[in-house]
């Protein structure tokens, strides 16, 4: 599947005249320096966080961040120079030829020759939807959202409640040596809230929407969806129940996982496994390698047929939805993984063309003062055939777990042990008694190639989840990315692993 | 980049005491970074990045006790009035915080930190070379990896007539050296360039590589190990970032009891950011300096910030940061004291049938608690038994309880203490943490490549 790029608009409003006049002067000074290309971002960018904690306000940040970010060309060498906030062009041309300058002491290490994937050279726009603007929102109302729901948690007797909310504006103008200039304007909000209890040598935790709460490219709305204080006092006493909730038993057994938890799955060991800088050894010395080969791109059986994955930024309101990426390539629709068969890469205009693909797209940056990387967009898993329900009715024995709480990986993306805030046994078709400490492990592949009931039915059981802090990079950098995804059933799944 | 942060800071407080009158208690810090960094991978430089800010922090306080903080990397007059003005608006909406724990009071400094000015202007070409030196020593290897210099200068004052100013750099070598699908690793990380030895760094790594090709699965279990200080500073930073740190005190998630015999004699950790990379003062203006958290294995010390400190009853320990509020306050540069054990070679040699580990890798706490933390090894993992290497052995993975780890009995604390890089966000891109190997008695393995 390829659908189309979103369509492009004009440069929105909010980016200002003069950041393209910077990002120009950047360009052309590192063009003039002996750049072969030059692209460059100024970044403006505001953030407001809000905690509280058992009723009470208890942190409230607001940031602003503005700067420009310049990628040079020399030979196969690239070269990054950023500068917070540049007074002028002088400023700004400098920074152009710093960049420039790096990329000349890069060649004295140099890796084997490299073109770029070729794409458009767009001018235009793109700005993501926004019903309500989260910085108009009074911090009162905010204050009390976030009071009230973790009031309502401590009363109900767990011995720490907190909940929070982030919202971010960005403003990007970007323009390149190959003639493009294109605006965006991304908002981006999220709240969640989680609560834990204290037992003899025990913590237990329960969390809503997602334990690090629910984000997207939207505005206030999605915070008022997602409904907070209708959900306090279920995880409150859920939270207080886990104390006394037999353990999670340890064996091989059939496995139901919640949406929520599939989404980290579908991230941690699809999503970073299908980078292609990762492939390419690019990351080996930090975030890994992957246990894909290139030489199976189109014939390597990563699941079952019921696996689908996308990687697709043109979703509405998900968290990795962009108009283009930080290379000013159009955002497009793309398969990951096709009925079970490993068919696409995340990847960017240089890596794709050390592979041999003709596409790029997954490029993004952190502010303007990271270098942009092949990152994560929305990778996500289709919907299936199935319900939550009818998963459960079709289970002789096994287990059901829902949000997590803990997650590891290897380097190669291969072996994984998460961790789960909560379980239920699920018996004869049923689902019984709570269980707390749920854990699984598995090996990706052969984990995905026992899915054999995948949900998506039921209206709401697929929803697009959104991650707020992928690391990855060095500089290290946070990405923001989306995750598609409904409950699932595996076969076979190691449970219970205690250390 | 020049830029007059003793004026920047002296003109917010200018515009609090303008706008909020002369009851606000404010705290504003102004931070000059810069961080440099060349990334190679297949012994090739694919990344190299630079950049420079300027960020003033404010915190201001209001009607003792209502508190907003903001940051923006905009300095011009206009930007620092429309600071103030934002910071003071939220402010007033926020509700009475009844644990307010106010400024601090003025108190002297120990230090002004470690500032090289060579390893500041150090240039890509000198990064470069720092590469070339690795890629080199490596001896044809496949190689992949970094070097980073940083530096940090800060100006704190306050509306409690506290004016302070500090500067640190650091210096950053990081990589490993690839064979046959093993990796060796290297890691070194001081205050000045000039100490660093990247092409020890390069043949240390590919020593390593060469004796990892060939591993083979271990079955799950407890086995005895040796980790190397790589592997001894990811089991450190858990401690303190989850056992040390005064908010999981307050939080009852740290399983730490202190003043008991809860860890082998042989373990002694301290945390001192004036051996380190850190500032002489912390983001709320307490001077920083050594904090003893284990003497001869009891646990005598907290970290905390004026928060954490009042909640237990304590004074500040100087571990206040801009992310204190979430993740608490922690340890920036924690030191392992060296033992009696010798060198790596010297704790094998004490091993009867067990495992050498070079590195842990993606670690995740499982039990808050009984800090039980999951993972897996990563860049080398070795049988040995009768005290000698004898074969290299595939990742495994790891679900071990940091704290039973270090238990009395269960501990030999090698004699050569490392600096190792953390992998901490912030402007300075990583933390140092200085430890030696270690023995320990009991590791559970619980997965191997199999699964």
């Amino acid at each position: 599947m390829m659908s189309s790029a979103n369509e492009i608009g004009a440069t929105p409003a909010a980016v200002e005249a003069a950041a393209f006049d910077a990002a120009t002067a950047a360009v052309q000074a590192a063009l003039a320096a002996g750049a072969r290309y030059a692209d460059a971002r100024v970044v403006d960018r505001r953030h407001e966080s809000m905690t509280a904690r058992d009723g009470d306000v208890r942190t409230l940040d607001q940031t602003a961040s503005v700067g420009l970010g310049v990628r040079a060309l020399v030979g196969s060498s690239w070269g990054f120079a950023a500068l917070g906030d540049p007074a002028g062009d002088a400023e700004a041309r400098a920074t152009g030829a710093r960049a420039t300058a790096i990329a000349r002491a890069s060649a004295a290490v140099p890796g084997p020759p490299m073109e770029l994937v070729g794409v458009p050279a767009v001018q235009g726009g793109w700005s993501s939807e926004c019903l309500e603007d989260p910085f108009a929102v009074p911090l009162a109302e905010k204050a009390a959202l976030l009071t009230g729901v973790t009031a309502t948690m401590k009363a109900a007797g767990v011995a720490v409640a907190e909940a929070l909310h982030q919202a971010w504006d960005t403003r990007t103008a970007f323009v390149s040596s190959e003639g493009a200039r294109i605006g965006q304007h991304v908002v981006e909000t999220g709240a969640g809230m989680h609560c834990l209890t204290l037992g003899d040598g025990e913590t237990q935790r329960r969390s809503y929407p997602a334990f690090r709460g629910q984000y997207g490219t939207r505005g206030w709305e999605l915070v008022r969806e997602i409904d907070l204080p209708a959900h306090a006092d279920r995880i409150a006493a859920e939270c207080q129940e886990l104390l006394t909730a037999p353990q999670c038993p340890s064996g091989d057994t059939t496995l139901i996982l919640g949406g929520e938890q599939m989404s980290l799955q579908v991230h941690e060991s699809v999503g970073h496994a299908i980078e292609l800088d990762r492939i390419l050894g690019w990351e080996a010395a930090f975030a890994g390698t992957s246990w894909l080969d290139l030489s199976q791109l189109g014939s390597l059986r990563f699941g079952s047929e019921l696996m689908n994955i996308t990687i697709d930024p043109t979703i509405p309101g998900a968290l990795g939805s962009f108009g283009f990426d930080d290379e000013g390539t159009p955002a497009t629709a793309r398969d990951a993984v096709r009925d079970g068969i490993w068919v696409g890469v995340l990847a960017g205009r240089d890596s794709a063309a050390v592979a041999g693909l003709p596409y790029a797209g997954s490029v993004r940056a952190d502010g303007w003062a990271r270098l942009p990387m092949v990152r994560m967009t929305n990778v996500g898993l289709e919907p299936g055939p199935h319900t939550l329900e009818e998963m459960v009715a079709a289970t002789d024995g096994g287990v059901l777990m829902e949000h997590n709480r803990s997650w590891s990986i290897d380097d190669r993306r291969l072996n994984f042990q998460f961790g789960c805030e909560i379980g239920w046994e699920v018996k004869d078709g049923q689902r019984g008694r709570m269980l707390k400490n749920p854990s699984y492990t598995g090996i990706g592949p052969r984990f995905w190639q026992s899915l054999d009931m995948l949900g998506g039915a039921a209206p709401g059981e697929w929803r697009a989840w959104g991650t707020p802090n992928c690391g990855k990079g060095q500089p290290g950098q946070v990405g923001h990315t989306g995750h598609g995804a409904a409950p699932a059933r595996f076969s076979g799944v190691r449970v219970g692993v205690r250390g | 980049m020049t830029a007059d942060l003793d004026g920047l800071a002296t003109a917010v407080l200018d515009q609090v005491r303008a706008q909020a009158g002369p009851d606000a208690q404010a705290t504003v810090r102004v931070e000059q970074a810069a961080l440099a960094l060349t990334r190679f991978a297949d012994s090739a430089i694919h990344q190299n990045v630079a950049d420079e800010r300027v960020t003033v922090h404010l915190q201001l306080t209001v009607d003792g006790g209502r508190t907003a903080t903001a940051a923006t990397t905009r300095s011009r007059p206009g930007a620092l009035a429309d600071l103030v003005a934002a910071t003071l608006a939220a402010a007033r909406l926020r509700p009475r915080d009844p644990d307010w724990p106010g400024l601090g009071t003025p108190a002297p400094l120990t230090s002004a930190g470690s500032f090289d000015p060579a390893t500041a202007e150090a240039s890509p070409a000198e990064r470069a070379a720092g590469v070339a030196a690795f890629v080199e020593a490596a001896g044809g290897l496949s190689t992949a990896g970094f070097v980073q210099t940083a530096s940090l200068t800060t100006v704190l004052a306050d509306t409690a007539g506290r004016h302070l100013r500090g500067a640190t750099t650091s210096a950053t070598g990081d990589g490993i050296a690839r064979l046959s699908g093993a990796d060796g690793v290297a890691r070194a990380m001081t205050g000045r360039l000039a100490d660093l030895d990247c092409a020890a760094l390069g043949a240390r790594a590919a020593t390593k590589a060469r004796a990892g090709v060939d591993g083979v699965p271990v079955d799950p279990g407890v086995y005895p190990v040796v980790l190397e200080a790589a592997a001894v500073t990811d089991l450190v930073a858990g401690l303190v970032s989850g056992q040390f740190n005064g908010k999981a005190v307050v939080d009852g998630t740290s399983g730490l009891r202190l003043g008991e015999q809860q860890f082998d004699p042989a373990v002694t950790l301290v945390d001192d950011p004036h051996t380190g990379v850190g500032l002489p003062f912390d983001s709320e203006g307490t001077p920083t300096g050594r904090t003893e958290l284990v003497r001869d294995g009891v646990p005598v010390g907290l970290t905390t910030d004026r928060r954490v400190a009042a909640a237990l009853g304590r004074t500040s320990s100087g571990h206040g940061s801009d992310v204190g509020s979430t993740w608490g306050p922690v340890a920036g540069d924690p030191a392992l004291s060296a033992g009696a054990g010798g060198t790596v070679d010297e704790l094998v040699a004490g091993l009867d049938r067990g495992l050498l580990v070079s590195d842990l890798w993606y670690t995740r706490a499982v039990d808050p608690k009984r800090s039980v933390w999951t993972g897996l090894t990563r860049n080398g993992v070795w049988l040995v038994e009768g005290g000698q290497v004898v074969a290299a052995v595939s990742t495994l993975r790891f679900t071990q309880s940091y704290l039973e780890a270090l238990a009395p009995g269960a501990v030999t604390v090698g004699s050569v203490v490392e600096g190792q890089p953390t992998r901490l966000m912030g402007p300075m891109g990583h933390n140092r943490v200085a430890v030696p190997a270690l023995r320990l008695a009991d590791w559970n393995v619980t997965g191997n490549a199999a699964g």
